[in-house]
């Protein structure tokens, strides 16, 4: 999903600071410029892709697994009692690519408990089961 | 008991001198204004004036008007309060989500003998009820009433209100007005003040114009400065805090007085702070998190968290009891990260240190000005562990135990990663293991294991006397018997 997207910005702002970099300096700093932009573009992709692969979440007995990170490695665990509320969101890309995220709120704003990327089903699933859990175990603050 | 009864279902009004209590304040500032536009203008165009009159005039018709359409109730186990002639605005606060109650008497409210009663319940500040003004043996009454009920109580063991023994209350902690003037004169605030003067008088001794010219400039940064100490000294003037049935009472302020009760079972954290300047002397400040009462509505990122002082200033041994009674004296083994942390913290690397037991999480931070937190584990909202580039270098994590709120929490700060992993899955389990265990019940028929039982006066189990105090966790030694409070020895 954060692929695309990098692909479109890239495939864009290649464009325009080619034009440019063409129209004033002549057509060889323009192919440069684009190779140079493409190149960042590859670049962050790869770690758009490392970071995608070191999402991970794990459903506990009584709490959830979220792990992230690639650079900074975060692993939060969130117990199903003390949800507030689960939000599902689908921006413009994710919806076409049938994708949700799926996050889990706590009264504690820092608790980092996100899942993007997910199936559409597989969200669905994740809320309803996590709604239940969060009934069955709620604690109260 | 019948009579209690017929009382609640009737709706009650505010005193009636609650709209002059709340014009009162405005007062001051309107004859200001008036006075300030009259010269001004200098008796040429007075229609401004005129307005201003006007808007004074109007000031106690709507004050009045609002009076008229407030009305609160004790329904069931909810305080119902209405308002609001044109915007209809009714709430319904649980008693059992309660976080909270503070009687606030403003100065002039004081003179009128009035008081303001504020309950705050868990969430964001507009769930929170205000009801300005209520006269002061109501205030009292319906705070009791408010704190020592709940939905369980009300349907088996209520004691009835005559029954119902005042509350034993004894004195925890006080500051005298020197500690409290010398705690302000070693901040932060006075050194920058301070800093600042001797700047500007070494300035006007060099360069007089310069000296001028700078201090009109900072002139606006020394009356904030100056109005954040004055504050400071009337807050929390007199301060006191009581050990109550129902919970911690504070009482505090020199010409508003504020005096809030904090149930046992509704802090979130606790926080010691010894700033630089106060750690020759042997001070600290002791400060909780409840949950509720936040200012600005925030968007789903965690509820509001109120941070209140428990201790403005106090000797070590002053916070010590304070702490052991609210959370009951958390000491767990504190260990310091591995000495390899020293390469990724070379300033605080002395002072972190952490651990934990059954119940608490402890942590130690800072080098200046030194916290340490404690997080009753049964509190915790989430557990993480964080890995930074550098950390992960020097193979260590640190593990975070997140109470309610926007940055509360206890770090067990660069911790090697074997001891971080098992951080993450204990602490998860003793959180776990607090959660189920808080609800043990003193009735047995509770009808919601869910919710905590809330502080109050119930049966006594052990059959000697007619009531004993719960105090939401355990039995205190409070006993009553008919209307007689004793303490119970055995």
């Amino acid at each position: 999903m954060r692929r695309t997207q990098l692909i479109a910005l890239t495939a864009m702002l290649a464009l325009v600071v080619g034009v440019i970099f063409a129209v004033t300096w002549g057509a060889l700093a323009g192919g440069a410029s684009v190779a140079v932009v493409a190149g960042a573009g590859l670049g962050s992709s790869w770690f758009v892709r490392n970071r995608f692969r070191a999402w991970r979440y794990q459903e506990r007995h009584e709490d959830l697994l979220v792990g992230r990170g690639v650079m900074v490695h975060r692993l939060s665990v969130v117990p199903y009692g003390r949800m507030q509320f689960i939000e599902v969101t689908a921006g413009p890309i994710e919806r076409i690519f049938h994708l949700s995220t799926v996050k889990l709120h706590t009264a504690a704003a820092a608790s980092d408990a996100r899942i993007p990327g997910l199936e559409r089903d597989e969200s669905a699933r994740l809320r309803d089961r996590l709604t239940e859990l969060g009934e069955s175990d709620a604690a109260g603050m | 008991m019948r009579a209690d009864l017929a009382r609640e279902v009737g709706w009650q009004r505010l005193h009636p001198l609650s709209p002059l209590t709340r014009i009162g304040r405005l007062v001051p500032v309107i004859a200001i204004t008036v006075v300030l536009a009259l010269a001004h203008q200098g008796g040429q165009d007075q229609s401004q004036v005129y307005v201003l009159i006007a808007i004074g005039a109007f000031t106690p018709i709507f004050g009045f008007v609002n009076w008229l359409v407030t009305r609160w109730k004790i329904e069931g186990d909810t305080l119902r309060i209405e308002t609001g002639l044109i915007r209809r605005d009714s709430k319904r606060l649980p008693l059992a989500r309660i976080q909270a109650v503070d009687v606030v008497r403003p100065l002039l409210a004081r003179l009128l003998g009035v008081s303001e009663l504020r309950v705050r319940l868990a969430g964001s500040g507009s769930a929170d009820g205000r009801l300005a003004y209520l006269s002061e043996s109501t205030a009292l009454d319906l705070r009791q009433r408010l704190l020592s009920r709940s939905p369980t109580q009300a349907q088996a063991a209520s004691p009835p209100e005559s029954e119902r023994a005042a509350a034993p209350e004894h004195v925890m902690a006080e500051v005298a007005t020197g500690r409290l003037l010398g705690s302000v004169l070693f901040s932060g605030i006075t050194v920058v003040l301070v800093t600042i003067a001797l700047v500007l008088a070494v300035l006007a001794v060099v360069a007089p114009r310069a000296a001028a010219g700078v201090g009109g400039f900072l002139a606006v940064y020394i009356l904030r400065f100056a109005g954040g100490l004055w504050r400071r000294l009337s807050n929390e003037f007199h301060f006191e805090a009581v050990e109550a049935p129902e919970g911690i009472r504070v009482r505090r302020g020199l010409l508003q007085t504020v005096s809030e009760t904090i149930p046992y079972g509704r802090i979130q954290a606790v926080r010691k702070i010894e700033p630089l300047l106060w750690r020759p002397l042997g001070w600290c400040r002791l400060e909780v998190d409840i949950a509720g009462g936040a200012r600005k509505s925030q968007r789903g990122e965690g509820s509001g968290v109120a941070r209140k002082a428990l201790l403005p200033v106090g000797s070590e041994t002053d916070a010590w009891h304070l702490v052991d009674r609210l959370i009951g004296g958390a000491t767990p083994a504190m260990t310091a990260p591995p000495r390899r942390a020293r390469k990724k913290a070379p300033l605080s690397y002395h002072f972190l240190s952490a651990g934990h037991d059954d119940d608490h999480a402890v942590c130690v931070t800072g080098r200046l000005r030194r916290v340490t937190t404690w997080v009753p584990l049964e509190k915790a909202q989430s557990i993480r562990r964080v890995q930074g580039p550098v950390q992960r270098r020097l193979g260590l994590a640190t593990v975070h135990v997140d109470a309610a709120g926007k940055a509360t929490r206890a770090e067990f700060r660069d911790r090697s990663v074997a001891e971080a992993d098992r951080l993450v899955e204990e602490l998860a389990d003793l959180s776990r293991v607090g959660r189920r265990q808080r609800a043990k019940p003193p009735i047995e028929h509770s009808p919601d294991l869910g919710a905590p039982i809330p502080s109050g006066w119930y049966p006594d189990p052990s059959g000697r006397h007619d009531l004993r105090y719960w105090r939401v966790g355990a039995w205190t030694e409070h006993v009553s018997d008919g209307s007689v409070t004793t303490v119970d020895e055995g």
